[in-house]
């Protein structure tokens, strides 16, 4: 059997997620932690001194507080395998991957275990995010400079 | 070089004289759960690390296993032994608690059978008379060394497998009664059939296992039919499916079955099946085992897979070879 039939029964026998239904239940899941977040931010926003733009700092952090809760309990796992991109790519997924991480290396003590390893996951997506705000920076600066749009 | 092609013929007819499966929370919903010998309630104890938990359940399986033999741990000759956590340092834990001499072997999830085949090979030269082999798998300590920590929501994919909790060992003997003997092994050629999916290692391990049972069956002239199971390690449902079409034999659909695909039922939780070192050896030492002193197997092929992988050689890009070992047991008539 050469390379080329094996692919082909590797290709028939694998079965293919259902597209529509992954990115249905990526938009419900995700939908619903913004909403949850949303929610939060009208809480801050109505019961104390924030406006629509300080909100969001104390939004992030009570949203990383129950992720921190979720993930501790083993639920946040149990969401993610329904939602999948869903609760990856809001706050609350980094706060998953770094709450995960420290919990999952408390085992080799706190400074070269927790400390060492608590950014392994999330230690790329602060890496990029950095680096595509400084880009996204330059280059408003740059247009800025030219006159082509203002602040 | 003697012409075996990696076949050999046991003449002393080394045994297995009993077994000791000892496995986790998860796996008391599995069919098999009514042949394992102990199921832990726990995964790890308080203060204890996975690691720490995964040489105990060792430790444990090993006692079971010379206590149903009627031995006692001095007399075993050697301890054989292998799991998949870095430097092997669960077994290797456990070997110092035994204190019999020891050999750590590493074939992935296929280092059950390695060990089941070395110690027939000290058995049949002489040099041993009790041989305890086989191997182990710890779910949480195995996530967290090849993928992800263990609480992280990464969402599984349905070709996913769950790396079973459990320890099987076994105890090989010379002439033991109304036991099953090992009469061949194969010795597995790592193969690589391309894939580079850590996600799916059905499909990856699928080419090994058919070479190793393709040689096996032609070494010793034999068909598919002339076993009552042909049981490969944890290719799970979809690798088990390759598997078949690969061999496109009227007798494989009954005959060939795989530990892992049926290791959690039908549960789609665990996606494709199971895996692990300890899924072959917790299936093998257990169900297969108690079916082939009861007679109800007569002559069955075993054939533990193993995905050579590591973290560190997906993320370089390399494709995963792997590799499957078999051993032949039968069961003579009683008296």
């Amino acid at each position: 059997m050469d390379q080329k039939q094996f692919d082909k029964i590797v290709e028939r026998q694998t079965p293919k997620p259902v597209m529509f239904f992954s990115i249905l239940k990526a938009f419900l899941i995700g939908g619903a932690i913004c909403t949850i977040g949303q929610l939060i931010t009208f809480f801050y926003i109505r019961f104390f001194p924030f406006t629509e733009r300080t909100a969001a700092n104390p939004t992030v952090a009570t949203m990383i507080f129950i992720v921190m809760i979720l993930t501790g309990t083993g639920l946040y796992k149990k969401i993610s395998q329904v939602g999948g991109a869903g609760s990856a790519v809001p706050v609350t997924g980094f706060g998953n991957a770094v709450v995960s991480a420290a919990i999952e290396h408390k085992s080799e003590g706190y400074v070269l275990g927790v400390g060492g390893n608590i950014f392994k996951l999330a230690g790329s997506v602060i890496v990029f995010g950095v680096f595509s705000a400084f880009c996204v920076a330059l280059i408003k600066t740059i247009l800025v400079k030219m006159g082509v749009v203002s602040w | 070089m003697v012409n075996t092609f990696g076949t050999i013929q046991f003449k002393e007819k080394p045994s297995i004289a009993s077994t000791g499966v000892v496995v986790g929370p998860m796996e008391k919903d599995s069919p098999f759960a009514a042949s394992f010998d102990e199921i832990l309630p726990l995964e790890n104890e308080k203060d204890e690390s996975y690691e720490q938990a995964n040489t105990r359940f060792i430790e444990k399986a090993c006692s079971v296993t010379v206590q149903k033999g009627r031995e006692q741990m001095e007399n075993i000759d050697m301890f054989i032994g292998g799991d998949l956590i870095n430097q092997l340092s669960p077994t290797n834990f456990a070997a110092r608690k035994l204190a019999i001499p020891f050999l750590g072997v590493f074939s992935a999830c296929a280092s059950s059978m390695e060990s089941v085949i070395l110690g027939s090979l000290l058995i049949e030269s002489g040099n041993a008379k009790s041989i305890l082999a086989g191997a182990s798998s710890h779910h949480p300590a195995v996530e967290r060394q090849f993928r992800y920590p263990l609480e992280y929501g990464a969402q599984k994919p349905g070709t996913a497998q769950w790396t079973v909790t459990g320890a099987g060992f076994a105890l090989l003997q010379n002439h033991a009664k109304n036991a099953p003997i090992i009469t061949h092994a194969t010795i597995g050629r790592v193969v690589d059939g391309g894939q580079q999916n850590p996600l799916h290692m059905g499909a990856a391990m699928a080419p090994a296992a058919r070479d190793t049972i393709e040689r096996h069956l032609k070494n010793t002239n034999s068909k598919i039919s002339d076993y009552d199971v042909i049981m490969t390690g944890d290719l799970g449902k979809i690798g088990l499916s390759i598997l078949k079409e690969m061999f496109q034999d009227e007798d494989s659909g009954v005959i060939l079955q795989d530990a892992g695909a049926q290791f959690y039922g039908d549960d789609s939780f665990f996606n494709a099946g199971a895996s692990g070192a300890g899924c072959s050896a917790a299936v093998f030492f257990s169900h297969i085992y108690k079916q082939l002193k009861n007679g109800v197997y007569k002559r069955v092929l075993l054939v533990a897979t193993g995905a050579l992988l590591s973290p560190l050689t997906f993320q370089q890009g390399e494709t995963i070879p792997c590799i499957a070992h078999a051993i032949e047991c039968r069961m003579e008539k009683r008296g």
